[in-house]
């Protein structure tokens, strides 16, 4: 991903780009479940089906030398920042060839190359390491800004909190960006929260906070421009708060008896970033029937690719158990 | 040689390494005109400026994990905590982000970052700032763990800390700082790994670490003038350990009591009188490894009883006789 130009940020080659990006990151989630279901993958794994446009718009305005701290959710930021696939998915397959060589797995797939500094397995650990990334940027005038992605429950530890007032009063090229989808494992954010809009909080550390429809990818992009643009500046941080629905449960764990169906199948219908998107370029004659097959075509032959290299790739020897653990 | 104190010999290192590296930094809570809890780092706020002595919010869990962050991408932090009590704020930091990034990240990372941890007790600040919990860090694969008993190796190895590339606990003691020593006015560097012998004898080892060094040397001066002829080892590093140097003066001696501050169970000395005993020294003890450490207390208030609470001078001559059957 480039930077876009804000004169015309959303040129028919940028769309097309976004749309791909979802569309392979959902295949990608919905190709790693199958793997998982058929004894391919161990562990555990949390997807991010039907939040592809907070990882896509947010990342859409970031350069190759700015740089992201994700989540266990992550599969989703990684594409969307510019890791690649092939190695990703043979991370998840435990393979040599993956990008932590097999030892990290789906909650630690990391990137330093594209500036991606790593999921995280433990809930607001990215704020503080994004918060340092940005003084780095700071301090060297290296001009980088870091997207900084949690989930809503993230916002209830410490670390959110620490890191926001410390990222405010040093005035740190950092976006905090919140992907609120409503639950944390089962637990509702209007039952862990007391206000109506995470993004309120960004008041209480000087900062901005805006609240956005996180499923609408071109608003994700515009908004994370904007907070972009004001951390180069020098400005100093923005709380985006973007409102999503993941489709899948927790992990693989969860039975989700702590939703409905019937709340489920309204994001399903009538809010999936994919299809709201498709429709607008359809309507707007930016694309056609045919450039959206093609789109998806293209993807399924990436992820068939990713499959092959990550299945044929080998196993980490034994011996590479012991390294690594030192620089 | 001049002599500065260990406090002094702590800030000197920083601030010639600083003067060298741009990328060195210093973070922590009141360390600009305050000069930090202890006036360690007084005048490097005013030779480097707020923008590298850089005063922190109280938010251990932001700021430890900015150090992370910083030294992930190509700065050298050191982040000093007024305590090291207070490190427990920044346990996620320190042990599920600085200690694991490299290894899960498949060997990508690196975390060069110092924490600083003013540790022990005999200060009077009871039991939540009196702590030794350097054993906790130890048991931690990825982290280094240094912790000097003197001036001169609080400077070499604080600069050595600095310039190694993973993330490095650097435990001082409260009551060592006032104490002086000889020390180069030219920077120079300690091996992390490199045990010193600090006092040569012949009748019976103690691997001390930390405040029980100097206590040590002390004990040993006593026990000198009833014949009995004490050899010292200070590991200096906990992580990595110098086991040949500890195994060598053990199978010369033939005996051998580790000395600890923290409390005796399960603190580190634990592990290093069960590194004599699985080594090949086993077959050279004349008596069985000795441990001497803190007891199984919080730290008290009260002057008699915090000196209660963790081997004194006379603690080690009673168990140092001990162990030789005097």
């Amino acid at each position: 991903m480039s930077q876009i130009n804000e004169k015309e940020p959303f040129t028919k080659e940028v769309l097309k780009g976004m749309l791909k990006d979802m569309i392979l990151i959902r295949s990608f989630e919905e190709t790693v479940e199958k793997l998982f279901q058929e004894g391919k993958i161990h562990g555990t794994m949390h997807l991010c089906v039907g939040q592809e446009a907070t990882a896509v718009g947010a990342c859409l305005p970031l350069s190759d030398n700015d740089k992201i701290t994700s989540t266990h959710r992550g599969h989703g930021h990684s594409i969307a920042k510019g890791t690649g696939i092939r190695r990703m998915m043979a991370e998840l397959l435990g393979k040599e060839t993956g990008y932590c060589k097999g030892k990290g797995g789906s909650m630690h797939i990391a990137d330093l190359e594209v500036g991606n500094l790593g999921a995280n397995g433990i809930v607001a650990a990215g704020l503080p390491l994004a918060t340092g990334a940005a003084l780095t940027s700071q301090m060297k005038e290296e001009g980088y800004v870091v997207v900084s992605f949690f989930g809503d429950g993230a916002t209830n530890e410490g670390a959110f909190h620490e890191s926001l007032n410390l990222a405010s009063v040093w005035k740190l090229p950092v976006v905090f960006f919140c992907e609120n989808n409503l639950y944390g494992m089962s637990g509702s954010i209007k039952e862990m929260v007391n206000i109506e809009n995470i993004a309120e909080r960004g008041a209480a550390y000087g900062i901005p906070g805006v609240t956005i429809d996180g499923n609408n990818v071109k608003e994700v992009a515009e908004t994370t421009q904007q907070a972009v643009n004001r951390a180069r500046e020098g400005k100093g941080p923005t709380l985006i708060e973007a409102q999503t629905y993941r489709w899948k449960g927790h992990s693989r764990s969860d039975a989700k008896k702590y939703r409905t169906r019937d709340e489920e199948k309204e994001w399903r219908k009538n809010k999936d970033p994919i299809t709201r998107m498709k429709l607008e370029l359809l309507e707007g004659n930016v694309l056609s029937e045919e450039d959206i097959a093609e789109i998806e075509n293209e993807v399924t032959k990436e992820i068939e690719e990713a499959v092959k290299f990550a299945e044929e790739s080998k196993e980490p020897d034994l011996d590479s158990l012991m390294t690594d653990i030192f620089a | 040689m001049r002599e500065i104190t260990y406090l002094e010999a702590i800030r000197e290192s920083m601030s010639q390494i600083m003067r060298d590296d741009k990328n060195v930094f210093i973070m922590g809570e009141d360390i600009g005109v305050y000069g930090g809890a202890f006036g360690l780092t007084n005048g490097m706020v005013e030779e480097f400026g707020p923008f590298r002595v850089r005063n922190t919010p109280i938010s251990e869990a932001a700021v430890s994990g900015a150090a992370v962050g910083a030294a992930m991408t190509g700065m050298r932090p050191i982040l000093e905590f007024q305590f090291s009590d207070f490190v427990m704020i920044a346990m996620d930091n320190i042990v599920n982000q600085a200690a694991k990034n490299r290894y899960m990240f498949g060997g990508k990372a690196k975390v060069p970052v110092v924490f600083r941890l003013p540790g022990g007790s005999g200060a009077g600040f009871a039991a939540q700032h009196s702590q030794s919990l350097e054993a906790w860090m130890t048991h931690v694969p990825g982290l280094k763990i240094v912790q000097p008993s003197s001036a001169y190796d609080a400077k070499g190895l604080m600069k050595a800390a600095i310039n190694d590339d993973n993330p490095v606990l650097f435990y001082e003691h409260k009551l060592l700082y006032s104490t002086k020593g000889e020390v180069p006015e030219e920077a120079y560097e300690i091996n992390i790994g490199e045990a010193a012998i600090k006092r040569s004898g012949e009748d019976l080892t103690i691997v001390a670490t930390g405040i029980m060094v100097s206590r040590s040397i002390e004990a040993a001066e006593k026990l000198a003038d009833e014949n009995i002829d004490v050899e010292i080892v200070d590991p200096r590093t906990l992580v990595p350990l110098d086991e040949a140097t500890i195994i060598e003066s053990v199978k010369k001696t033939n005996r051998v009591l580790v000395v600890y501050e923290s409390v005796q169970r399960s603190g580190y000395g634990a592990e290093i009188a069960s590194m004599i005993a699985e080594s090949e020294a086993f077959d050279y003890l004349d008596a069985q490894v000795g441990r001497l450490g803190g007891k199984a207390t919080p730290i008290p208030y009260n002057p008699k009883l915090e000196k209660a609470a963790v081997p004194q001078v006379e603690d080690i001559i009673r168990k140092v006789k001990e162990l030789i059957g005097k």
